[in-house]
Order: C-alpha cells, then structure tokens, then sequence
C-alpha cells in the first residue's frame, strides 16, 4: 500500500514558556527567505481556537503548523503534494521536513531559545482517509514499513509504536524512543 | 492534488444522489478543459464560482512579504482558474447549510475535510455557511462527492445565483415567532436551486426568512427578498402568511428593504419569488457590477413598477405543481426532541449559571432549550466538530443550525440534560459563554484570506474579543448586550452596519508610508432584523480601534438614562460631540515613533495595499448563452472520451446531446421555457433561427443547421464506429457555428441603434 499526505508532529517540550504570537513573524520571515524545499504562501493564525491548528505557515506543496491539537504543543509538517518513490522514502522525506523546521526554531533568534522539542516521541499520521482510513487492515499493511523505518532512524534505541486506536481519527502511529535522540544527528542520518 | 480522488467517486458513488453526481462529474470535466485550454478562464472562472470554489487573496501569484513583492512560482505556471487567477494558487470552497442545518453524518464530514483539504480550521460564516480556506482546485471534485454524499451540495454557494437561503437559527422552537418559516424556506431552497430561471443574473440573490418582525435572527431587511411569519385575522380566523420585503442589500451601498406585499399567502411564495428572478434576469443591470444587484433594479424601475412587473410575469409564468407541493411536503417534516423535556437542576458552578444565563435560550415547547455554542471569530477544529456530531447524536435528533454571529446552535435540549451537556462541551472546549454578547464579536474573513480586504478584520475581531471577554461580567448589563461587528472593507460581509458599534476597513496614506485604519460607524440596529445602518462617524488607525470600543462603551456606561439604548444614546450626544471624543486616536503617528501602527493586527509585516485583488464577490457576468454553450463543448468532449474508450453508441448520444444543447442555448434568447426534449428544441431552432436565417454562416449558408436536423433524424439509428466519427465531427463544426450566431447577435444587440 502506497503511503502519501503525511503528517508528521514533533512535540514541543516546555510549551507553557513560549509565547505563540511570536511564531507569527518567525513564520513570515521563513516565507521571506523562501530558503525550504517548498514554496511558502502566507501565515494563519487559530491561536483564538483551543487545541487548534495554532500558527500555521501555509506553503504550496506542504504546510507547517505550530499546532496545539490535543492541548499538546508541536511542530506539524502536512505534506500536501504527492510524492513519487518507496514509502521509506515519502517516510524520510516527511521526517526530515520536520527535523529541519523544528531546529529552524529551537534557533530561530525571536523564540529565544525557549522552544525545545521532544527528543522522544513523534507522532506520523495519513492525512488521507480515502488511501488510509484508520483501521486494524491498514496498521497490519504499514506497519512493517514503520517498523523497518524506524528501526533505521533509531538503530540501537528500543522504540514503542502506538497506532491511533480511535476510528473516525486520520490513520496514525506514535512512535517513541525508550532514549532520547539528537534531532541534528537523527537528520543527518536520514 | 490529493492521490485519492478516484477512490472517491468509486467508494461513494451509491451514496450521492444521482444528478449531484453528475454535476460534479460535470465540474471534474470542466477542470480539465480548463487545464487543457479548451474552457475559458472567465467562463471557468464563473462555473466554478458557481460550485463555491472561490478565489483566495495571493491567487494572482504575488505577495507582499513585508520587505518585497514576491512573485510566487506555482508548479502549473501561468495556468490560471480565472482573470489573473492562477490554477495552483490555494482558493476558498464555501459550503452552504441550508435551512435545515447539519446532521451529525454532515459535522463528521465537514470535520475529515476541514483536516484533509484545508487547514485544520472550518470557518462559520455571516451568512450561515461554512468556508474552507487554503484548498486546491484539483481537490474540490473529490471535496464536493464526499459533502454529496452527507446530503450537501455546493452548488450556487457563490457566482451569480440564488446564494444560501436562511433563516433564524430559532425557526419553529422561537417563542416569539408566528409560525416556523422553516418548511417554507427549505421548500423555496429546493426550488430554486439550480432553477433555470435564476441562471442568467448580473449578481448574486440572496433571500431570507423571519419567524418574527423584532428580532434579529433573520436578517431580512438586508437581503434582497425576504419573508417574514406574520398571522392577520379574516373572519374571525387566523390566517397565516409572509410579509414580503425586497431590494434590501449591504455592500458599499446599504439599502433598507421595501415592503412588497403586507400579506403574502403561503401558496404565493415561490411564484412570486421565481417571478422576481425572471424580472431580475431580465433587467438587472449586466455590465457594471457595483450596480447590478437587485436593490438598484428597483431603485432604478421604482418600487410600484418593480411590482408591477413582477405581477404581470407571475400571471405569465407556466404553472409549476412544486409551487406547493414542495411546501406540503416539508410542512410533514416536522423535527421532534431525542429526549423527554424537564427543568435543569438547581445549583451548579458559578460558570454553568453564567453560561446558562448567555448560551441557553427557552423554545416554545415546554421543557426544552436551544444551546448556543460559541465559535471566536466563527472557527471550529476538526476534533470539536467531531464532538458536536457526538453530543447531537446524544442529546437530540441531530439539530444542529448555523447562526449569523457564526456561531452553533443544539436545539431540542431538555433542560435535564444542561448540566451534563455543559459539562461535554467543556472537555471539547466549546464551552465559552457570552454567545451574542459584547465579546462575540462577528468579523468577515479580510484580509486574512479576501482578496479585497483593507484591514485585518479578523485580526482586530480577536484582539477586541480578547480584552473584552477579560473584563467581560464586570461590565455593565447594557455594554454586555451591545453588538460589534467588523469587515476588511466597505462591503460589508460583516454586516457592520446592523451593529451597535461597526468597523470597515480602509487605509490612509502617511508620508511615504500607508496605514491600516477602521471606520467607525455607530447607529446601526440589530434588532428588527437589522432595522436600520449605522452612519460612519470617523476614521481611526486600527491599532487605536480598542480605546474607541473603551471610550464609547464606558461614556455610555457612565452617563445613559435609564433604558436608554446604544443608539438612542449617541444620536443624544450627536456626531460632533462623539467624533470629539475621539479626536486624538485619529492621529496619525510617525512611522519611527510608532512602526506597530504600520503593521495590522495578527500580522507583522509591514502593511501595504499592494495585495488587494480582483474580488469575485462579484463573479464573472457570463450569459446563459455563453454557459449553456460551455456545456456544449463540455458534453462534446465527453463525447470524444467515450469514443476513445470505444463506447459508440455513448459516443454518438453525446455528441447529438452537444448539439441539442448548443441549439437550445441560442433559442432562449428568444424563447426561455424552451422545453428539453429533442423534439421541441429542433423545432423552435428550426422556426427561429434557421428559416430565418439568424443561424446561417455567410458562406456555408444553412449547412450548420442541416447538420442538426440530419442528426436528429438518424438519432434513433445505433451508432457505429463511422457514424459516431462523422457526427463527431459536425457536431463541432455545430457548435462552432453557434458560438459564431452567438457572437453575431451580442455584436447586433451592442451596436448603437439608427435614430
Ligand atoms: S467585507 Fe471586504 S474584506 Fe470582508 S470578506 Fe467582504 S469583500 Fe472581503
């Protein structure tokens, strides 16, 4: 089964200490440099809606949201386009998008340094229902591919996959690490 | 964009009503057509507009970004979906909830779209629908089956048409209604949707119902048609029936609506409405849209003529049996409670009893509420639709309505049930109080996502919404009552003038620099649904915009006589006096003391004009002619698809099919009742177009036409392979030369008459 549209989230760390109205012009100025994979559009902005998209930078092909779903604070990439190659591929490229972003703003010089990401946990997820509704049938048919693709990005630390259990959610796996891992090395591995 | 549109139309195709289905097969096509240069834009532009599939600020592939124009680099290039509207460029999809409102099957569905197509957010609009932002063309067909398939079309959400027809969200459980309007208004939606009287408009149309004449609910005289529920006794009898209002409209112009019957029976409220928009086709304005609506007609015509010539059309109008059988039929559709009524239970949290107080509002029927669930600034996630189809399934028969304050409403909650209610909406956040208050502040989309937005009204919307619900209880009673709404331009899609305190958006110029500013108007009235427009009093930079709403609320906090309302205040204290108090927020700072007032609420760059666009509000004014012709060509290349595939027999039946329709289009310029079959539509092309010889071609003579009447006569004939091929072939060479007598009658009808 071909896997596209995913939707990876890195979850922030601290997140009663950061101050979401400046992620507002450090997403405006991404788009002024125009320096990513994707060509960047313009900035929403849900921070008025709880435990919703939050800032979210809209760009053509995939967007990036500091998104507040469930009350928890992270770093969503949503690729939009398709994407031709293997699933370990469409899995490394998302991985990746969000690894760069994420140390874009653990840096970024308006955030302060007070935004660090969760070194343990990410959270993939289909964002397509008709390639990927969230059933038992589809966990059985990826989760190899997961599994072979986080045990690649992850060699040597034990990892704990939990698929979405609830079913009118997009398809989804969170997959945490039992040690902590180097955002930098884990995106040079990738 | 998505991979999994095919999947769509195979995994739902049961599910959609059969002529849904073909009309979005219909749009699939015309995309493609687009994309292949067959469609023109304006053409594509108004087909798609029509679908709900609106343009997006930055759709003409330039963008500010604070420092420069960046000329965004879409993957199609110059392909456009319209003027200066580039194919990639990410576009609206407005989705009309009509009267009845939203089941828990269709809040699920908006929730799965709102996640997989956009960008996590549905938007509740001024005019109770919904809007999804940031969506690809190429997405909309799959986006369309799936609503199709939940019982929602998109059909004629935008484009020059018969807009959502709505009603007050309290239809039929309002105490202080004379009787549900809803039957009626969802009766005329089915009517008029897709009517072919109402396709040929210079603009948009948009009715509304009023279960009363004092509230505000509805909204009917700021539409252009609007009825509203009155009782009047004859005989001793009560007899029930519409007063009927016409040519109300906001936009840059207000116009209050005019009273066009007192008393309007029941039975004479969709030929009389149908017989307006024959009137409104026939003699709005078509060229020059910033007076095309029908409150110009009849500014123009005057009231009694409009009425005079909306009665003659009606008696002309061929009897329609829908005309009341649509309403006997939704007069049994009568919604009923999930659960037995009761009293809520005494006590409770501090915060249920406030929240009760401002988001819970009696029915008539004994024992049951409405619930209003506030939306800030109208948005809701996809996990909190998702709860709501929950908590509908669970508490009600699934009566969830829009509001024009772009909030929810649950109706048909017992009492009984609030607190645990109360205590669910909670855990979905979707408890806030002060639903209708002064915090509830209404804002259309601006220059968030409009193309013709000025200023920030969302932007200013949220920053107001914030400091107000700080202090919210400790303000006064009457301050908590009043009403703010607020538009990214004059043409109020915010409705700022049927508030106690409105905004527009407008910019002013500041040495080298511009400026975002508000204008300022007081005096509107919301109730009497929108009974009359506020007046502007001053512009002010928009970062200066919370110290007016402070000022004027506490002046009037402070020094209001007893019962005395917003309105009624200011126009005691009168323009100079207030426009005085104001006086130091209107100036203008420097640029380098105080660069935030250069940039707007909610966005940081520094602010520019330079992004407004083309607005499609508008839409693009296309004849019937022109799009009757599109359809044409549309089913002339279905025709050759077929062929491709090898189905002849399929191939052939389209391709006659083109003819036919490009043949009918060019009869109703003459005649519009023109009937459907092929009989009928041969023989009025024949009588009025090809003897006397406005079809002919200059050099093949009646060729073209014979080309028709040789089809039809071999139509019952099986096509093969050849016969197919051949009609194929005339069958454009048909519809060039309609397109050609088309051409050739605009050009005779634009050129200047000999006195
Ligand atoms: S009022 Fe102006 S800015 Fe607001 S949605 Fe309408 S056209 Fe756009």
């Amino acid at each position: 089964m071909e896997i596209q549209h995913l939707n990876v989230k890195i979850f922030a760390e601290n997140s009663e200490g950061v101050d979401r109205e400046k992620f507002t012009p450090v997403f405006h100025g991404w788009i002024q440099d125009q320096s990513g994979d994707e060509l960047l559009l313009d900035v929403a902005d849900y921070l008025h809606v709880p435990a919703g998209p939050g800032i979210v930078l809209i760009g053509e092909a995939a967007d990036y949201g500091m998104d507040e779903t469930g009350h928890r604070l992270g770093l969503r990439y949503n690729r939009k386009a398709k994407l031709e190659g293997s699933n370990n591929e469409k899995l490394t490229q998302a991985l990746r998008s969000v690894l760069k972003g994420a140390l874009k703003l653990e840096s970024a010089p308006l955030l302060e340094g007070k935004l660090k990401f969760s070194r343990r946990e990410l959270e993939f997820s289909i964002n397509d229902r008709g390639i990927a509704p969230n059933t038992p049938g589809v966990w059985a048919e990826l989760r190899g591919d997961f599994e072979s693709f986080f045990s690649k990005a992850f060699p040597g630390n034990a990892i704990k996959m939990i698929p979405n259990p609830d079913p009118r959610q997009r398809f989804g796996v969170s997959v945490q690490t039992e040690r902590p891992f180097d955002l930098e090395a884990l995106l040079a591995s990738l | 964009m998505k991979t999994s549109h095919d999947l769509w139309k195979s995994l739902l195709g049961k599910k959609i009503p059969a002529d849904w289905g073909r009309e979005i097969d219909i749009f699939e096509t015309e995309i493609q057509l687009r994309k292949q240069g067959k469609l023109d834009e304006k053409l594509f532009a108004e087909t798609r507009l029509r679908r709900g599939a609106y343009g997006q600020r930055y759709d003409n592939g330039q963008r500010h970004d604070g420092t420069k124009v960046q000329q965004l680099k879409f993957p199609s290039g110059e392909l456009t979906k319209g003027p200066m509207t580039f194919c990639d460029a990410p576009g609206m999809q407005r989705i009309k909830i009509p009267i009845w409102g939203m089941n828990a099957e269709q809040l699920e569905t908006m929730a799965e779209l709102a996640e997989e197509y956009s960008d996590g957010i549905a938007h509740v609009t001024t005019r109770q629908d919904f809007q999804l932002h940031f969506i690809h063309i190429d997405d909309t067909p799959a986006l369309m089956r799936r609503l199709a398939a939940s019982g929602i079309t998109t059909r004629e959400a935008c484009g020059n048409s018969v807009r959502n027809i709505t009603a007050c969200p309290y239809a039929g459980v309002c105490p202080d209604e004379a009787f549900d309007v809803s039957p009626y208004g969802r009766a005329l939606t089915k009517f008029l949707l897709g009517h072919p009287d109402c396709q040929d408009f210079g603009r948009k149309f948009k009715p509304a119902f009023s279960g009363c004449k004092q509230h505000a609910c509805g909204l009917t005289n700021i539409h252009d048609v609007g009825a509203i529920a009155v009782g009047k006794e004859e005989n001793g009898q009560l007899r029930l029936g519409f007063e009927y209002v016409v040519g109300g409209g906001l936009g840059a112009v207000p116009f209050q609506a005019k009273t066009f019957e007192i008393f309007m029976a029941p039975e004479e409220l969709l030929p009389t409405t149908q017989a307006i928009a024959r009137v409104f086709a026939r003699l709005g304005e078509k060229k020059n849209r910033n007076r095309a609506r029908l409150k110009f007609l009849i500014k123009d015509l005057g009231l009694e003529k409009f009425q005079e010539l909306v009665r003659e059309e009606r008696k002309i109008l061929p009897y329609d049996p829908r005309w009341t059988s649509l309403i006997e039929d939704e007069l049994r559709n009568e919604e009923k409670p999930l659960r037995a009524g009761g009293e809520c239970p005494a006590g409770g949290s501090e915060e249920f009893q406030a929240w009760a107080k401002t988001n819970t509002r009696d029915q008539k029927q004994a024992g049951y509420t409405v619930v209003t669930v506030t939306l800030p600034l109208g948005d809701i996630t996809p996990d909190q639709l998702r709860a709501m189809a929950d908590l509908a399934r669970k508490y009600t028969h699934e009566t969830v309505r829009t509001t024009v304050e772009q909030n929810l409403v649950i109706r048909w909650v017992s009492k009984k049930d609030l607190p645990a209610l109360y205590q669910e909406l909670k855990a979905a956040d979707l408890a806030q109080g002060g639903a209708g208050h002064i915090f509830d502040v209404v804002a259309c989309p601006g220059t968030d996502t409009c193309k013709l937005g000025i200023s920030s009204s969302r932007g200013l919307a949220g920053e107001l919404r914030k400091r107000l619900s700080e202090q919210a209880f400790r303000l006064d009673q009457a301050v908590q009552n009043l009403h703010i709404k607020v538009s990214g331009c004059f043409n109020s899609c915010g409705q700022h003038h049927v508030a106690d305190m409105g905004f527009y958006g407008i910019s002013r110029k500041a040495g080298n620099y511009t400026m975002p500013h508000f204008q300022v108007l007081l005096g509107g009235q919301w109730e009497n649904n929108g009974g009359s427009y506020g007046l502007p009093i001053v512009a002010i930079p928009s970062k200066n915009i919370p110290t007016v709403v402070e000022r004027l609320t506490g002046r009037f906090a402070a020094e209001r006589e007893k019962g005395e309302s917003f309105q009624d205040f200011y126009r005691r204290l009168g323009k100079v006096a207030t426009k005085t108090m104001l006086e130091d927020l209107i100036k203008i700072p420097d640029h380098d003391s105080k660069p935030e007032y250069y940039s707007d609420w909610g966005d940081p760059r520094e602010y520019t004009i330079g992004d407004i666009g083309t607005g499609e509000c508008a839409g693009e004014v296309v004849s019937l002619t022109e799009f009757e012709l599109a359809a044409a060509e549309r089913e002339y290349f279905e025709a050759q698809v077929l062929y491709e595939q090898g189905d002849v027999q399929k191939s052939g039946e389209r391709a006659f099919r083109s003819m036919l329709t490009a043949a009918r289009a060019l009869v109703k310029t003459e005649f519009l009742d023109v009937p459907n079959d092929a009989d009928s539509i041969v023989a009025e092309f024949r009588a009025r177009l090809y003897d006397t010889q406005k079809f002919w071609d200059p050099f093949a003579g009646g060729k073209f036409g014979q080309m028709l009447f040789l089809a039809q006569e071999k139509s019952q004939d099986p096509y093969h392979a050849e016969s197919a091929h051949h009609l194929l072939e005339e069958a454009q060479l048909f519809i060039d030369a309609a397109h050609s007598s088309y051409n050739k009658m605009a050009a005779q009808a634009a050129a200047p008459k000999a006195s």
